[in-house]
């Protein structure tokens, strides 16, 4: 395991104002990652791994505590900052895919390139690269829905590799697959972990989560256990 | 469909600017022909002595009314800064060449009626001082009198024969320029579609004084010692004000309004303001089709927005900030209106050249014109493309990326 602390969590607490009610999810959760690490978090639904996997993407500011994300400390950040954050240190990887429907495979990708403001033929190399990467360079013209689940999938994967992130997060990435798609993509998270990328995967099945070297449980917006596989 | 309004008010703002334009424009040609230096003065039958003169039994009594010499006289010595007056006489007559005959206006009038009032002669000349002194009989034709008379032959050197009397034709003159619209603005009897003219001086030694009329109630008879003179004034500035003075100097002159007074340039400034005004109808009803187009573009922006609420959770979550948001739905709201003004412009272009072509209007369209609309029709896609993209931009990424 590296020794570099890319994100850190400090006694995050998220609490949603509805009127007069007030609800926590969270209730104070500390967590550090470190660079290359690949964890899972875990838990039955309402444990409040969503509302995490937010603050984690910077999608959502926690109520309370410290959210760092390579060495950033992000709950002073205001909106522009947040963006720019999310589009150069992260990548986002869905259930449900959430690709573009307009666009190409290759536009797909390029999508966080084009907001980082890189040049159309730097964005075009690299997204040519991606697409090969997860097997799909005889498909970049294709739009999303003329391809299969899985294909969407790595496509997804694609687009959160192109800035090279500090960390993916994926929520639920095989939740809308078939067994058969859903083991190529852990495979190729597996293979992603080996190359030195650092992975966060959100998701409901202990199966799932004891196959990565670290998991996390959650329960009732506390962690639960933080295990790691010792072999 | 949505950017039907957007194409209306575009096509309304260039086909309305090409009419206006046209209009103003033939006014002002029109004006320019009357001469905008000169003031015109016209008898007018006073309407009590025309009352007067249907009583009572036996030959009617001649008429006397209108300018007289002495007015035009008192008017060029008493006003500095006129520096021509031509006077004229025009009696209604019968006018033969063989067997062809017409009635139409004999003018008498001075040398210098055509430069006057900018009327070209098309061949031949106008009578000469010579001929004035003389009370030569020379006559110059209109257009259409000459094509009545003389529909074969060059009317050239050959005569025309009013009363019992041969008049030589000396020249033909354009008939372009005789417009009525003066006239009937200021309410005389004599318009006329065409005309024929002699020296001033002919006129009075052969046609007299008194001119009997034949009218519905039987002969009229009238004296009228001048039935139109123009007044050229050296500075087109001081034109409105010699109008004034020479109003003054006729009413004190005369006890009846029997005369009428038209200043061309003031006529002018009348319709420049008229034209003005029909452009500002013009601008609202524009105005207010664009500002329909514009809510449609806001209503279909602001439905994309709603559709596309995940798409917007996505870019945001791939680094999208709020104005990234922003400019690709004011692009897009922008590109909507750009393609409905285009069409518009296009339209707008086809319009004013189908009113020209059915209704014979001149229509002038600018370069201006579509530039301006078609830049109109951009910014409306900016003002009414605001909203909605602020609308896109505002949405919570989590929320937005939840949407179904």
């Amino acid at each position: 395991m590296g020794q570099t602390i890319v994100a850190s969590l400090k006694d995050i607490r998220k609490t949603y104002y509805m009127g007069a009610l007030s609800v926590e999810v969270l209730h104070g959760i500390s967590l550090d990652f470190y660079e290359g690490e690949y964890i899972s978090i875990m838990g039955p639904s309402g444990c409040g791994k969503s509302t995490l996997m937010n603050i984690l993407g910077c999608l959502d500011k926690p109520t309370a505590g410290t959210y760092y994300l390579g060495g950033e400390d992000t709950s002073e950040m205001d909106d522009d900052e947040l963006s720019t954050i999310r589009g150069a240190r992260l990548g986002f990887i869905f259930q449900s895919y959430n690709l573009i429907q307009q666009l190409n495979v290759l536009e797909n990708i390029e999508m966080p390139l084009f907001y980082q403001g890189y040049s159309e033929a730097d964005s075009h190399e690299i997204a040519i690269g991606l697409a090969q990467r997860v097997g799909l360079d005889d498909r970049i013209d294709h739009k999303p829905f003329e391809l299969s689940g899985g294909q969407q999938q790595r496509v997804a994967i694609a687009r959160a590799l192109a800035v090279d992130p500090l960390i993916i997060l994926a929520d639920e990435p095989t939740g809308n697959l078939d067994t058969r798609s859903g083991a190529e993509i852990l495979d190729l998270f597996d293979e992603l972990n080996q190359q030195g990328k650092t992975l966060i995967m959100i998701t409901h099945s202990d199966e799932l989560a004891e196959r990565s070297p670290r998991w996390v449980r959650m329960r009732d917006g506390m962690v639960e256990s933080d295990d790691r596989r010792n072999s | 469909m949505t950017v039907l309004g957007i194409v209306i008010g575009v096509a309304a703002v260039i086909a309305m600017l090409a009419v206006s334009e046209g209009a103003s424009f033939e006014a002002q040609q029109q004006f320019r022909d009357l001469g905008a230096n000169n003031i015109l003065l016209k008898s007018v039958k006073p309407a009590e002595v025309e009352e007067s003169s249907n009583q009572g039994f036996g030959p009617p009594q001649a008429i006397v009314y209108g300018l007289t010499i002495a007015d035009v006289e008192t008017i060029r010595d008493s006003i500095p800064g006129i520096s021509n007056v031509i006077a004229s006489r025009i009696v209604k007559k019968n006018v033969w060449h063989l067997g062809n005959s017409m009635n139409t206006d004999v003018v008498g009038t001075a040398v210098d009626y055509p430069t006057s009032r900018n009327y070209n002669l098309r061949s031949g000349r106008f009578f000469s001082e010579t001929e004035m002194r003389d009370h030569a009989n020379v006559v110059v034709l209109s257009d259409e009198v000459a094509n009545v008379l003389f529909p074969i032959d060059n009317p050239l050197r050959l005569s025309i024969k009013i009363d019992s009397d041969y008049y030589n034709v000396i020249g033909i003159m354009e008939s372009e320029g005789f417009s009525n619209l003066g006239q009937n603005q200021a309410g005389s009897s004599n318009a006329a579609p065409s005309r024929i003219f002699i020296p001033f001086t002919s006129s009075k030694s052969r046609f007299g004084e008194t001119t009997t009329r034949q009218t519905a109630g039987g002969m009229e008879r009238e004296t009228v010692e001048l039935h139109e003179a123009i007044i050229q004034i050296d500075n087109q500035e001081g034109v409105i004000e010699t109008g004034e003075i020479i109003e003054q100097i006729l009413a004190r002159r005369h006890k009846d309004v029997d005369y009428a007074i038209e200043v061309p340039l003031a006529l002018l400034r009348q319709a420049e303001e008229s034209a003005l005004r029909d452009q500002i109808v013009a601008g609202a009803i524009a105005g207010i089709s664009l500002l329909v187009g514009g809510i449609g573009i806001m209503n279909i922006m602001l439905a994309s927005v709603t559709e596309r609420t995940r798409e917007i959770g996505i870019r945001r979550a791939l680094g999208a900030k709020k104005r990234d948001i922003i400019t690709q739905f004011l692009i897009e709201a922008v590109i909507l209106s750009g393609v409905g003004g285009l069409i518009g412009v296009v339209l707008g272009i086809a319009i004013p050249f189908i009113i020209s072509a059915f209704w014979g209007m001149t229509t002038i369209v600018t370069p201006v014109a579509p530039l301006l609309a078609f830049s109109i029709s951009a910014m409306i896609g900016v003002v009414f493309g605001i909203y909605p993209s602020m609308r896109a931009a505002d949405m919570d990424p989590v929320e937005a990326l939840r949407h179904e």
